[in-house]
């Protein structure tokens, strides 16, 4: 692993899977372990994913909690260039988008 | 579990892997109680795709790979009284009811009662009204200044539910709710009510859990070293055990490939969800905020506590409008200063079209040019000297004299761009536009028949 003091990508501690409706994408983030979904509550805020996607213009991002499922659910609105009719880009889906947040350096200290 | 009732899907959208079906079929045998057989393959952009052929062509506009899907398992289906459902209908519901009826025929079995579920196509001119009154302001315009291709409304379970109580043994729909091909045969065999609005939702969810296919056994889930998915290749299809009590178990064939734990139907639980405690649909809002999920044997998994609260006023519908030409062109450059080869061919696009269109420019590259077709050859790592990068320019408009242009400046690249270019390939594509509305349900007509009854 890795880690820089306690920085590591979201991906060592998470899964995730991205979904869409339009222009607007949802990601789930999933805790591998139980005690690592304090760490996803803690790190993952709007802000941070607002500004993790800040380069394709998202309009606005809303987290939901799963505790049950040790889960967050970001939707993120207009991140999709007008979604899978409009979108110039090879994946106008934005399916790969679950592995950009998983990039994310988060502490998992 | 008691009264457990089995729905296995067979597909998750058009174009997925043919052959699921008979391992699904034969597990459904294997376990002998009541069972039904879904497939799932419509979606936003399908349906429109399937409205544009069936103008081409009165007899097309249903799921092109009909035949195939269905073939291998309709005599072990209508034997077995296995109900099929799926939304395979697309564009033109009744010329798929015919497809299905001929593969019957050429069988030798019995006059078939297909069922058709009408009501979803609002594209005719009676709706104009009711649609442009639930458009915003600005989709009104959009829709005013083109040319409708499509306008479906996703319809509720109500009516596969209805057809299979009356004896259908096959049930073919054009646009509905995903969930909704599944919720209409558990409601058909539980018999509740409609305003059941927990046992709706858990029906609900486990039609989410089974409406793309794979994805909840192992398909889109895998990535070495951290999700480990075995025979990924021969990945099973999924099933789903539902009791009385709206519990739900999903597993799949045994001997297929795949996996089903916690994590694969974590992920497609929420996947497409936006707020977890109101999932819309036409039947029900359900809620898995208090939902929870655990490993129940070898690949099975269980999801309980799924909640549900009173069906929503309107119903979704998609409206799909001509969206002028999308053009997509690619070139390669591959060797010392691929990289910077391609961003001047790149710059000279931008110079001689960039003006008029906007244009999108990718550079993509691990291994293409220098392989052989074998495979064989140099991969590039990021710390070599020499790269593969495919340069990739897309713009689309209104106009198709327009965004050929793009076509036919890559292509010019050969002559008179960078040096060493090759490959292009080209593609001209008409696009569509979706809009979206919402109908007071009261406008919206769904009804089936039986296909051939009466004559």
């Amino acid at each position: 692993m890795k880690v820089k003091n306690h920085l590591a990508p979201l991906h060592y501690i998470a899964h995730a899977r991205t979904g869409d409706k339009g222009s607007r994408s949802n990601i789930s983030v999933i805790a591998y372990r139980k005690e690592d979904f304090l760490i996803l509550q803690r790190e993952l805020t709007e802000e941070k994913v607002k500004a993790h996607f800040e380069f394709r213009n998202p309009s606005a991002v809303k987290r939901y909690e799963l505790p049950n499922l040790q889960a967050l659910n970001f939707v993120i609105d207009d991140l999709l260039d007008g979604g899978v009719n409009l979108s110039l880009n090879l994946d106008s889906h934005g399916k790969s988008l679950s592995y950009w947040l998983l990039s994310m350096e988060i502490d998992i200290s | 579990m008691s009264d457990i009732y089995r729905v296995a899907c067979a597909a998750g959208f058009s174009g997925d892997r043919l052959g699921v079906a008979k391992p699904l079929v034969d597990s459904l045998l294997k376990s002998g109680g009541p069972a039904c057989l879904i497939f799932e393959s419509l979606a936003e952009r399908t349906l429109a795709l399937a409205q544009l052929e069936r103008r081409q062509n009165d007899h097309l506009g249903y799921e092109p790979l009909l035949e195939e899907m269905v073939e291998p398992i309709l005599l072990d289906c209508v034997q077995a009284g296995i109900p099929i459902v799926g939304n395979f209908g697309a564009a033109n519901p009744f010329a798929a009811a015919a497809v299905i009826a001929r593969l019957a025929k050429e069988k030798n079995l019995p006059k078939l009662k297909i069922a058709v579920v009408t009501g979803d196509d609002i594209s005719g001119s009676e709706y104009q009204a009711t649609i442009n009154a639930h458009l915003t302001k600005s989709d009104k315009g959009l829709l005013e200044r083109s040319q409708l291709v499509s306008a479906n409304v996703y319809l509720g379970a109500k009516e596969i539910a209805n057809a299979i109580s009356s004896g259908a043994q096959v049930v073919v729909t054009g646009r509905v709710a995903d969930p909704a091909l599944t919720v209409g045969p558990l409601m058909a065999h539980f018999k509740r009510r409609w305003d059941d609005w927990n046992f709706l939702a858990s029906a609900t969810m486990a039609g989410h859990l089974l409406e793309c296919g794979a994805q909840v056994t192992g398909g889109y889930f895998a990535d070495p070293g951290y999700k480990e998915v075995p025979n990924l290749s021969q990945v099973g299809f999924p099933i789903i055990e539902f009791d009385a009590q709206g519990n739900i178990c999903v597993t799949k064939p045994e001997g297929t490939g795949g996996v089903v734990n916690r994590l694969t139907v974590t992920e497609q639980l929420l996947y497409e969800l936006h707020d977890p405690a109101a999932y819309l649909t036409p039947d029900v809002v359900a809620d898995i905020t208090q939902a929870t999920i655990h490993d129940c044997g070898d690949n099975r998994v269980e999801l309980i506590g799924v909640k549900g609260h009173p069906r929503p006023d309107s119903l979704k519908a998609n409206i799909c409008i001509d969206g002028g030409w999308l053009a997509e062109a690619e070139i390669s450059y591959a060797g010392h200063h691929a990289l910077e080869r391609a961003q001047l061919a790149a710059k000279i696009i931008r110079d001689r079209i960039g003006k008029e269109l906007t244009l999108r420019v990718d550079f993509i590259g691990s291994s293409s040019v220098f392989v052989s077709d074998a495979g064989e050859g140099p991969v590039i790592k990021p710390s070599q000297s020499f790269e593969d990068i495919r340069l990739r320019v897309a713009a689309a408009h209104q106009d198709r004299g327009l965004a050929i242009k793009v076509c036919r400046e890559v292509t010019a690249l050969y002559t008179c761009g960078p040096a060493g270019g090759g490959g292009v390939r080209t593609s001209l594509k008409p696009r569509l536009n979706t809009l979206v509305a919402l109908i007071p349900r009261d406008e919206i007509k769904p009804s089936y028949s039986f296909y051939g009854a009466g004559k």
